[in-house]
């Protein structure tokens, strides 16, 4: 018989530590961007991806709202922006 | 970019250092590693049962045996005659490998096993609540180390850890900051081409228990290392290959960022003692940056 | 064939023929020699094993600990304060389910320091999952371990095992013992399969935290596999009869218990001292007999209930204490027995032979003397009043 023994590889992904945040989420400018990728480098949790190029996101279901890419971002097109009731209710 | 090997959903606190620099240490070293584990934060909030942020393969036993582990895993790979394609990382906090895990990581590094150490320094036990270390500087305020009408925090300076890895005579020895993210992938690539054991230390600052607001993780890192109170440095079989030349900043730069230091800001006495530390550092490795010769800046 | 051989050799060398990949160990005396003949073998390139010498036993338990994780088959060896110092990666082996085998050779634990055979440190770590197996001489210490790896690699078992030698008398004994061969080892021990491992080509986190909703599983697995453990062995200790031609029962052994009036109950080497004794009783007339603990993680309740419930009189022979309290042998034994049916009129606790005390025909007469009608609970044998004194003088 055996018991909790192992856990399965990227498992973690079911934690959607999205729900963490409280004040501030990030918000991606577009408007400055040069495409270093510093942001997507920085995030402890690696959930900010590019989509097209230049386009970067973090993925809010796991967002923290911990603020490093806004940071980060050697041309200040990551701001962090207020929670607020409207976005709560998109982000489920 | 490639597959991230470390993934979102781990429980670390908010702009944790430690589970930055955690990633970008296991997207260096590549899917071919096997990663041995102390207990401590990154342990505890990366495998809480039945979730696991590692896509590598995974093990976690004690709380200072990562490297005697560590060496187990390698000594078997070396008889199935994989070591050649794998790459084997055994890593901990500050307490797990300067103090409690300081035998067996001694042990590792005299046997020549070929093993990266990783250390991540937050400068105290941080996963039971922020207790002082062996690595925790001078005068900081720990949950061991408490202000009182006694204490001005703890009375010892930090134990030089570099120092004694490189006594042992590994091919490698470096020191890393999570505010240089590119140096320390850099460094962990670096590691993983020289064969025997190799030692990295990662200076992560903690938002919790160093007290300062989570987005700054990256700043505080960079002042530590721009103060020379924690110097970036490069060992290649003894010698110092490089070094982050700065352009030092006051201490107090420094101190002021954080709640654990508060106490020592109007104290001119104490930052003069912290700042002829990171003098000696200035002085020791040559870190400041000459207007005039043409030295290699190490980014 | 038969050899005339010295224990820590013979183990060495059976040892050898299971083909560790990993083997690890932190030298105390009396388990020296095992883990020297061991260096040799693989310096002459008799035995292909990545030999690790550690800088101490907590590391050396580590050490297989990984070896064993990432799929390979290991050895260690201990004995009293090495086993202690790793005692917490003994916790950790059994909890993440790992095939380690280690022979302890049983030796007392300090203070005051003794280097001596008894059996407290292996006894001190019972609780730890293990199963621990306890053998007469050189010959089980032989035939035990293929069986130790073969029980610890089972699939549904998973468990580690400790083979328990007394130290010295075990270690350093000379006797003439039957060593396998390569070929009887090889088609009893097949090479070892792990069910689970850290391996690049299939990652899993293995050692995970594990909070209050799911720790009790784990243990309570633990628990119900030491319940196959106790069917299993006497299987392959039936299918090692076959291979290499000895008999054991591997739970227990009965030696003229069915009619004695008398029964010592006992593990490890002494046994061959009672079974002279009992020899010798029984040629005038006296009815006496010796049930032997083989196995003593899982402990084999049933089995000692069977052979004892007719037993008037019992002896439980302990060579350790749990200080403070009884001896941990006669506790389970004792316990056992409560609310059966037939139960010894008489179950009575002898602590003997502790840091090397020689436990000799006189001491075991001495036993069954005391054996009376009424229960002894805690009684030492062969003390030494001289060296006792009620308050501590420099004198």
């Amino acid at each position: 018989m055996f018991g909790p023994l192992i856990s399965k590889p990227g498992s973690s992904r079911k934690n959607k530590t999205g729900s963490w945040r409280t004040e501030v989420r990030p918000k991606f400018l577009q408007k400055n961007c040069i495409g270093c990728k510093l942001c997507m480098l920085i995030c402890p949790e690696g959930c900010i991806s590019e989509g097209e190029s230049k386009v970067f996101t973090g993925d809010l279901l796991f967002c923290k709202g911990c603020g490093l890419c806004a940071q980060v971002c050697p041309k200040k097109d990551v701001i962090m922006e207020k929670e607020d009731a409207a976005q709560d209710k998109a982000k489920g | 970019m490639n597959k991230d090997l470390f993934v979102a959903g781990h429980t670390a606190c908010a702009g944790c250092g430690q589970s930055l620099a955690a990633r970008l240490v296991i997207n260096a070293a590549g899917p071919n590693t096997i990663v041995v584990n102390n207990t401590g934060c990154l342990e505890v909030f990366s495998t809480k049962f039945p979730e696991s942020a590692w896509e590598v393969p995974f093990l976690h036993s004690l709380f200072e045996n990562a490297a005697a582990v560590a060496s187990g895993v390698e000594s078997a790979l070396k008889y199935q005659g994989r070591k050649d394609s794998v790459n084997v990382i055994a890593q901990g906090g500050d307490g797990g490998t300067a103090d409690i895990g300081l035998q067996a990581l001694s042990g590792m590094l005299e046997r020549g096993h070929d093993i990266l150490y990783v250390c991540y320094d937050n400068e105290a036990y941080m996963n039971t609540g922020v207790q002082r270390s062996g690595l925790t500087p001078f005068k900081t305020n720990t949950s061991t180390t408490p202000l009182g009408a006694k204490s001005t925090g703890n009375p010892r300076p930090k134990k030089p850890l570099p120092e004694i890895m490189l006594a042992h005579g590994i091919p490698y020895m470096a020191t890393s900051s999570v505010g240089f993210p590119q140096d320390l992938q850099r460094k962990v690539k670096k590691a993983f081409s020289i064969k025997g054991p190799k030692f990295i230390q990662v200076h992560v600052p903690c938002p919790l228990g160093w007290r300062y607001e989570p987005q700054d993780t990256l700043k505080v890192a960079k002042i530590a290392v721009d103060t020379g109170l924690f110097p970036l440095l490069e060992y290649e079989n003894g010698k110092l290959i490089g070094v982050r030349k700065i352009k030092p900043l006051p201490v107090e730069e420094y101190l002021k960022t954080q709640a654990r230091f508060r106490h020592l800001l109007n104290n001119p006495g104490e930052i003069a003692n912290i700042q002829s530390l990171a003098n000696a550092n200035i002085e020791k490795y040559n870190l400041r940056i000459e207007e005039v010769t043409a030295e290699k800046t190490v980014q | 064939m038969k050899e005339f051989i010295d224990g820590s050799i013979a183990v060495a060398k059976v040892v050898k023929l299971c083909k560790p990949g990993v083997v690890s160990a932190y030298p105390i005396t009396p388990q020296t020699h095992i883990v020297e003949e061991l260096a040799q073998l693989a310096a002459n390139g008799e035995l292909d094993a990545q030999c690790v010498n550690v800088e101490s036993e907590h590391s050396a338990a580590s050490v297989v600990l990984g070896g064993s994780a990432a799929g390979v088959r290991v050895y260690t060896s201990t004995s009293s304060q090495g086993l202690l110092y790793m005692n917490e990666v003994l916790y950790n082996i059994a909890g993440m389910r790992l095939p380690v085998v280690l022979t302890c050779a049983n030796r007392a634990i300090s203070a005051p320091i003794n280097i001596w055979n008894d059996q407290q440190d292996s006894i001190s770590v019972r609780d730890a999952g293990w199963i621990q197996m306890y053998v007469e001489n050189i010959q089980e210490a032989v035939d035990f371990h293929p069986i130790a790896y073969k029980l610890a690699e089972h699939k549904s078992i998973m468990l580690p095992v400790m083979v328990c030698m007394d130290g010295f008398i075990l270690t350093h004994g000379i006797e003439s013992v039957d060593m396998p061969s390569q070929e009887q080892v090889d088609k009893f021990l097949p090479p070892y399969k792990a069910l689970y491992k850290v391996d690049v080509d299939k990652p899993m986190t293995l050692g995970p935290l594990v909070d209050p909703d799911s720790y009790m599983e784990a243990r309570y697995a633990i628990q119900e596999t030491h319940k196959d453990v106790l069917k299993m062995i006497p299987e392959m200790a039936a299918e090692f009869g076959k291979i290499f031609g000895r008999q054991y029962n591997g739970l227990i052994e009965e030696y003229k218990v069915k009619d004695a009036d008398k029964v010592i109950v006992a593990m490890g080497s002494v046994c061959g001292s009672i079974k002279d004794v009992i020899d010798e009783l029984r040629s005038k007339g006296k009815k006496v007999g010796l049930l032997k603990i083989i196995t003593h993680r899982p402990f084999p309740a049933q089995q000692i209930y069977e052979a004892l419930k007719n037993t008037p009189k019992v002896a439980v022979l302990d060579r350790s204490v749990s200080l403070g309290s009884y001896a941990p042998l006669y506790v389970e034994i004792k316990a056992l027995f409560f609310g059966k049916p037939k139960k010894p009129k008489v179950i009575s606790s002898f602590i003997v032979g502790l840091g090397g005390r020689d436990i000799t025909k006189d001491s075991i007469k001495e036993m069954l003397r005391l054996l009376g009608s009424k229960e002894k609970s805690g009684e030492f044998i062969d003390l030494k009043p001289e060296l006792l004194k009620e308050e501590f003088s420099y004198e």
